[in-house]
């Protein structure tokens, strides 16, 4: 028998811990994001890229009337750090090739990692906006930003490299993913997205609640770590 | 070169329900058990604690207790025609891996099949005549009947402690349980759960409508319990973290809440974990099996000896690894010759959410907490007009209301932007769900085999699905879809989102983790990998159990089924095999 053991298991096998079995991340250079990029500020981000991403939530969950947005909740932050993390390096997922396109029914085909879609999307939507606008998304008004979001969401913004469908799905889903997760996490924060919609967190017993029909659940937000929304794990 | 071990009695690939229940059963005959389990040891504590384990992104949306398609996965396509394509992360279905399989992260929706399941060719062609079923229809029975499993569908319902309202003792009809359930010879273990708000809603509509709703038959334990190993479960806290998650409560049957504490501590049994088994061996006859091979994280390879080999892994897994292993003859489409690979199958779901004006409180739940109508499933009405083969049940689960995977909102709301916002926060306290659970039969052109591109990680092929729904389950799902919606409006909702499964199959979003057969079981060999004990043709020496040896699926859950016919198996090896070793029936 031919046993070929993948990369990541033969480091698993050699007790290097997951984390430092990181492929380069930064696989597509960005001069413009790069130069501004303050070493260890985000796990992931460039600076320019953590302004795009916030300024992106921001539109997708807005500060409004109802409450915090995805902004204020720190969803932005929570983005990062999942992109930093297994999610972003997609280290359970299947990479091996060959690559092709399938149907929509085969799924997601796309030799990037997710942490790889974000870096080059970012890239391509300012890009795509400086040449439209002169000016990068985060620049842009409410009303611009919204229309070039729902142009990523149709497809009928291309973009240079990234498939914009994919990237706005990818976005969308993850910044729900940050307003709605538990605040250790980075995103929620506050509990924002816990307390617009009424669940009240990981709480363990409602024998005594749960036949008291019609009535509202009073007891106060809580969170893994407790009921202080704004404390986070580092990751 | 593989390291040659010292030999076993019984070698279990794979350690989950099946293999906890035969490995109880085996170790109490006498016989020295080794489970290998590709996936790491897990238990209550500390793996399941309540401080850590309701935390839906770690484990419901980046799934962290099953398999990871990185070291295995499938290639999908619907036709024979594409080109299949892997399964680069988890969508449609997600196995486990890990000690406790998928009897970890299940909701615990325990069922038993009806009597005519089991004789769904048989049964159907009496009924409606041969020419009801389409011809490219495969549907076969099972070569077991219910009445056979009754006493193991006990036996697991006994281990477990499930929590339900018989509705059929011995034949007498009693009410509020379902009265279309296959008789029962005692009552369930447990009473039924405490009511939800959502399921009340549903019984009054469902009753008034004419119908007879009942309560889910639940492995979440509605009172303290002792099981018939003597291991001991606590009552059911309704936190509503079941499904993909492990229970910190000892509240949701599962291998570990059962069979554990008493397996584990046995002289005669040993479990491995972190251990693949990439191949059964066969001696030079080719119709006895020797062992396994197995691959540890290192990369080293093991020759295990076993006198008994007992596949016991997932569904498809099982398949995968007889097509590896040369066993049996490979179903091949084109002719509709070979058997391993044949009759895949899966299931047919759909939704409608019901928006209220009251609270429903849906963080209140259990992932078996539900109630059902039974009027549809199977043969449970006349199919004659129609047109269409199969069934399904339509209940309202209230399993939990975790918000990013569990929020419901209607047609018309924006997907994102303020409206979203508010979409969510009228929406989230005041939504159920009503879902249809159907059956799906097996089909010439819906096959497992081995994909002749893509590998994985030890340089196997992939196996390859091919599958798609056909018509007929459109049009049984449509109307399961129209009866659920009826329900639904009856609930003085203010307003309906009527979801119907459209289209093609698509391994994307998630529906359910029901896959059946490939490795099927029937009394002849040209048309079963494995006969009615579950025991391979042609190697006597290799059995192979789960779901892989459904002829066909039916309109339930599997879990019940899968663990009455382990215990079928394992009371065969004890009372026939392990006297006289060789083939239970013969060819």
């Amino acid at each position: 028998m031919s046993f070929v053991p993948s990369r990541r298991r033969l480091l698993k096998a050699a007790l290097v811990p997951s984390a430092a079995t990181v492929v380069p991340l930064r696989f597509v250079p960005s001069a413009a994001a790069e130069s501004v990029a303050a070493p260890g500020q985000f796990p992931f981000f460039t600076a320019v890229e953590f302004t795009f991403v916030e300024a992106a939530v921001a539109r997708l969950i807005p500060n409004d009337e109802l409450g915090p947005g995805a902004k204020e909740a720190g969803v932005a932050t929570f983005i990062d750090r999942q992109l930093a993390g297994p999610y972003g390096r997609a280290a359970t997922w299947y990479m091996r090739g060959p690559w092709r396109d399938g149907t929509k029914e085969q799924g997601y085909q796309l030799r990037l990692t997710p942490a790889q879609l974000y870096r080059t999307a970012i890239a391509d939507v300012d890009a795509w906006c400086s040449n439209q606008k002169q000016r990068p998304f985060a620049e842009q008004d409410a009303a611009a930003q919204d229309t070039l979001l729902h142009g990523l969401e149709s497809g009928d913004v291309k973009l240079a490299r990234a498939p914009a469908k994919d990237f706005f799905q990818m976005l969308l889903q993850n910044t729900v993913e940050g307003f709605l997760a538990d605040p250790l996490y980075g995103g929620n924060r506050g509990f924002a997205g816990w307390k617009l919609i009424g669940f009240p967190g990981p709480r363990y017993n409602y024998v005594a609640e749960i036949q008291q029909y019609g009535k509202r659940y009073k007891m106060p937000t809580v969170g893994l770590l407790g009921r202080d929304g704004s404390r986070t794990r580092e990751s | 070169m593989a390291t040659k071990l010292p030999p076993v009695d019984v070698v279990l690939v794979g350690f989950g329900w099946t293999a906890s229940i035969l490995g109880q059963e085996l170790t109490d005959a006498g016989l020295q058990v080794l489970a290998l389990e590709r996936g790491s040891f897990r238990d209550t504590v500390p793996d399941f604690a309540t401080t850590q384990i309701q935390d839906e992104l770690r484990y419901a949306v980046r799934n962290e207790l099953f398999e990871e398609p990185e070291r295995e996965t499938l290639t999908f396509r619907n036709s024979a025609d594409q080109t299949a394509l892997p399964m680069r992360h988890l969508g449609s279905f997600k196995p486990a891996a890990g000690a406790g399989g998928a009897g970890v992260h299940w909701n615990g929706q325990n069922w038993r099949f009806l009597p005519t399941d089991f004789m769904m060719r048989s049964h159907t062609e009496q009924r409606y005549g041969k020419r009801f079923i389409p011809e490219d229809m495969t549907i076969q029975d099972w070569g077991v009947t219910y009445d056979e499993l009754e006493p193991f569908y006990d036996r697991f319902e006994y281990l477990c402690g499930i929590s339900g309202q018989a509705g059929n003792l011995n034949g007498a009809i009693h009410d509020g349980g379902n009265p279309f359930e296959g008789p029962r010879k005692r009552a369930f273990p447990l009473p039924p759960l405490a009511r939800s708000y959502g399921t009340v809603l549903f019984d009054k509509a469902a009753k008034e409508a004419g119908y007879k709703p009942f309560p889910c038959p639940a492995a979440n334990t509605s009172k303290p319990y002792k099981n018939i190993y003597g291991v001991q479960m606590g009552e059911c806290t309704y936190c509503g973290f079941c499904e993909w998650f492990g229970c910190g409560n000892y509240s949701k049957s599962s291998p570990q809440t059962t069979v554990f504490p008493v397996l584990l501590e046995k002289d005669n049994f040993e479990l491995r974990t972190h251990m693949s088994v990439t191949k059964v061996l066969l001696d030079s006859s080719g119709k006895r099996a020797t062992g396994v091979i197995y691959v540890d994280p290192q990369g080293r390879e093991f020759e295990q000896p076993a006198d008994l080999v007992i596949l016991t892994a997932f569904a498809q897994h099982n398949v995968h690894l007889l097509l590896l292993s040369g066993i049996g003859k490979p179903y091949d489409p084109t002719s509709g010759q070979g058997v391993v690979g044949r009759n895949y199958a899966y299931q047919i779901t759909s939704s409608v959410d019901v928006f209220l004006n009251e609270i429903v409180n849906p963080f209140m739940g259990a992932g078996a907490l539900g109630q059902a109508i039974d009027e549809f499933n199977g043969d449970n009405f006349d199919h004659g007009p129609q047109k269409f083969v199969g069934g399904g049940y339509i209940a309202l689960w209230t399993t939990g209301g975790r918000p990013i995977l569990q929020h419901h909102l209607p047609k018309d709301a924006p997907k994102w932007g303020s409206g979203w916002k508010k979409a969510m926060a009228d929406n989230y306290l005041r939504t159920v769900s009503i879902a249809t659970h159907g059956s799906v039969m097996s089909y010439r052109d819906a096959y497992l085999d081995l994909d002749p591109t893509y590998r994985d990680e030890y340089g196997n092929p992939l196996l390859r699905l091919t599958f798609d729904f056909h018509d007929n389950e459109h049009r049984m799902s449509d109307f399961l879809t129209d009866k659920a919606a009826g329900i639904a409006k009856a609930m003085k909702a203010r307003d309906i989102h009527v979801k119907q499964r459209k289209g093609h199959y698509t391994i994307v979003p998630y529906q359910t983790t029901h896959n059946t057969g490939g490795a099927i079981m029937g009394t002849d060999p040209r048309t079963s990998v494995v006969n009615r004990y579950l025991q391979s043709w042609d190697v006597p020496n290799l059995f192979v159990v789960g779901s892989c040896a459904f002829p066909q699926n039916a309109g339930y859950n599997p879990t019940g089924t899968v663990g009455a016919l382990a215990y079928w198996a394992a009371n065969a090896i004890r009372t026939q095999y392990l006297k006289k070793q060789g083939p239970l029936v013969s060819a």
